[in-house]
């Protein structure tokens, strides 16, 4: 908690959607994850709550992070989270009432969802606030975005539709969202199912390393290009 | 016997020859599967030997292997003969090509392909159509005697490929018994029966049971018996899987029938019903997939026999191999551990530790 050095806001927006993603890199919060992902708006509704969270309990921690005792750091951050997630709760049974009954345990065991401690910890015990605040939204925002898309393959799959339920999350008008690709008197209740989830993120996870493992090679071929001799390749390797 | 003259060693099995005897012997049940329940059972093998030809070469090419070498292995071709024999006959065709499918994409090349692949890709392909698709997956037609409708190969076509009989009749048709009501598998109708607080005794006297298990399903499981017998004959499969499965069966409903024989099938019902010879010769002993040492071998056998009984008596499900054996595979790594037979000239202990 002593040194603390500046961390370039671009930084930590890569890390946080891209480079360091909480559920494709650092594969944490499966549980929710791969247990509420089942529809679009069922994973995006998980998604803002989480986020909201996350920048709460980054913001808050970061801010009180010089007064914590370092031995009694763990559990302090859990009330921290805890309180927040209570907060979420509670705004979403009322405003948001059957959405909260399908999430059902899932909106209070977003406490236990490692993302949020393992960032409280591992990111807002050691800076400043504003850095603290953009990690929690950039890493919010990239669980979000992986539950969605998530959310929307299953969905497809499954039962042929996308947005399914968007009025849940977003009022009635939002009803005619509900798009249908194709129409089945049975489901195929293994993309809904958890079995699916795991699947699917597999899947997800085998692109991204993919689309990686390209852009290294491609960056690597672009230097190639530009060095003449081989001792600068070595060498920009090197760094 | 005449005069045996060198080379003493004999041309080991290669993986072709294995796999056409797996094929070769399933026929005997084939046929009986046929003759009691039409056609629908060779389209189905038809489709997903296409199928599973198809996207086997699909992804050796795309995974930059030798296509032609490991796709006419027979592997492939084995995995759909399987999953054809194992789906009802009168499953609609997509569910057929998504299952054989995700069972040659998932279950047998993203592990690494043939010789890498934890669970019996035909195996999961059944589990992932019967939990997508539970009512088409439990739809099984009355043996060919009891059926009100016959029906013919023109129909079985029809109602494969969209889903009602050239006259326009749905499923339900077809699967009308004598007496004009749906009929259930045996394994099925005594499930129903049961938890309607009939006792075992009065449910064998429905026109569907009969002889040693179901009327048609014995003939069926006699005939896999047979076939799996000229398999361990010619030595395609070792005895101890087979052996296992069956006593592991014998014991656990023995033991429950001697509890109470009003409530638990009897060994030999369990033994001839549903997919039991199947699953006990043709499917847990794919070498991939099962234990490697003999004692490994017994007690995967013995796990697939138990664990198959308890689903089919306490489970949600009629029939169980499917899952015994992907439950059994999984522990296939520390079954070969801990049953590593002793090299020799190493003492009993060595053979168990690791090598430092």
């Amino acid at each position: 908690m002593s040194q603390e050095e500046k961390i370039p806001s671009k930084d930590i927006i890569q890390s946080g959607l891209w480079g360091n993603n909480p559920a494709l890199v650092q594969l944490l919060g499966l549980c929710p994850l791969l247990a509420v992902s089942n529809t679009f708006i069922n994973g995006l509704a998980l998604g803002l709550a989480t986020t909201c969270v996350l920048a709460g309990s980054n913001a808050s921690v970061s801010l009180v992070r010089n007064y914590i005792p370092k031995e009694i750091r763990i559990p302090i951050f859990v009330m921290m989270i805890a309180s927040f997630v209570t907060n979420v709760g509670l705004l979403m049974n009322a405003y948001t009432y059957d959405l909260f009954l399908t999430l059902g345990i899932f909106i209070p065991l977003i406490v236990t969802n490692c993302a949020i401690i393992g960032r409280a910890e591992a990111f807002a015990s050691k800076n400043k606030f504003l850095p603290s605040l953009l990690d929690g939204v950039m890493q919010g925002i990239g669980f979000t975005l992986v539950l969605c898309t998530l959310g929307a393959l299953r969905e497809l799959v499954g039962q042929g539709t996308l947005f399914y339920g968007a009025e849940q999350l977003l009022g009635d008008w939002a009803s005619s969202l509900t798009l249908s690709f194709y129409l089945t008197d049975s489901k195929f209740l293994f993309a809904i199912l958890p079995p699916g989830a795991f699947v699917f993120l597999g899947l997800l996870i085998a692109g991204k390393n993919y689309i990686d493992k390209r852009n290294e090679e491609k960056s690597k071929t672009q230097i190639l290009e530009k060095t003449s001799s081989p001792v600068e390749v070595i060498a920009s390797e090197q760094n | 016997m005449g005069i045996l003259s060198s080379p003493f060693d004999k041309k080991p099995n290669s993986v072709t020859q294995l796999m056409l005897w797996v094929i070769v012997a399933t026929i005997p049940g084939l046929i009986a599967q046929v003759y009691f329940f039409g056609f629908g059972v060779l389209i189905n093998i038809l489709l997903a030997s296409f199928t599973a030809l198809i996207t086997e070469a699909t992804i050796l090419k795309t995974r930059n292997r030798p296509v032609q070498r490991t796709l006419f292995d027979g592997s492939a071709l084995v995995t759909a003969w399987l999953i054809g024999l194992a789906l009802p006959p009168l499953l609609p065709w997509w569910m057929t090509v998504v299952g054989t499918t995700f069972a040659i994409v998932f279950a047998k090349h993203l592990y690494g392909g043939l010789g890498n692949n934890i669970f019996n890709p035909a195996m999961v392909a059944y589990v992932l159509l019967l939990i997508s698709f539970p009512v088409q997956m439990t739809a099984w037609l009355p043996a060919a005697e009891l059926a009100q409708n016959s029906l013919s190969f023109y129909d079985t076509l029809s109602y494969i490929f969209t889903g009602t009989s050239s006259q326009g009749y749905d499923l339900n048709h077809v699967r009308q018994g004598v007496d004009g009501f749906t009929m259930a598998t045996p394994l099925d109708h005594v499930k129903t029966e049961l938890s309607q607080g009939y006792r075992i005794v009065e449910i064998q006297s429905s026109p569907i049971i009969g002889g040693l298990s179901g009327i048609g399903w014995q003939w069926i499981n006699l005939g896999f018996l047979f076939g799996g017998i000229v398999l361990l004959l010619r030595k395609v499969a070792a005895w101890h899987i087979p052996v296992g499965v069956l006593a592991g069966m014998m014991l656990m409903s023995g033991f429950l029938y001697v509890l109470s024989p009003d409530q638990y099938l009897s060994p030999l019902f369990h033994w001839f019903s549903g997919a039991t010879m199947l699953g006990a010769f043709f499917i847990a002993t794919d070498p991939v997939t099962a234990s490697t040492t003999p004692k490994g071998r017994l007690i995967f056998g013995l796990g697939i026999g138990v664990i198959t009984v308890l689903i089919r008596t306490f489970g949600g499900y009629p029939d169980a191999i499917a899952f015994a054996v992907l439950l059994m595979n999984m522990t296939v790594p520390l079954l070969d551990y801990y049953t590593k037979p002793r090299t020799y000239g190493h003492s009993k202990n060595q053979g168990n530790r690791h090598v430092r």
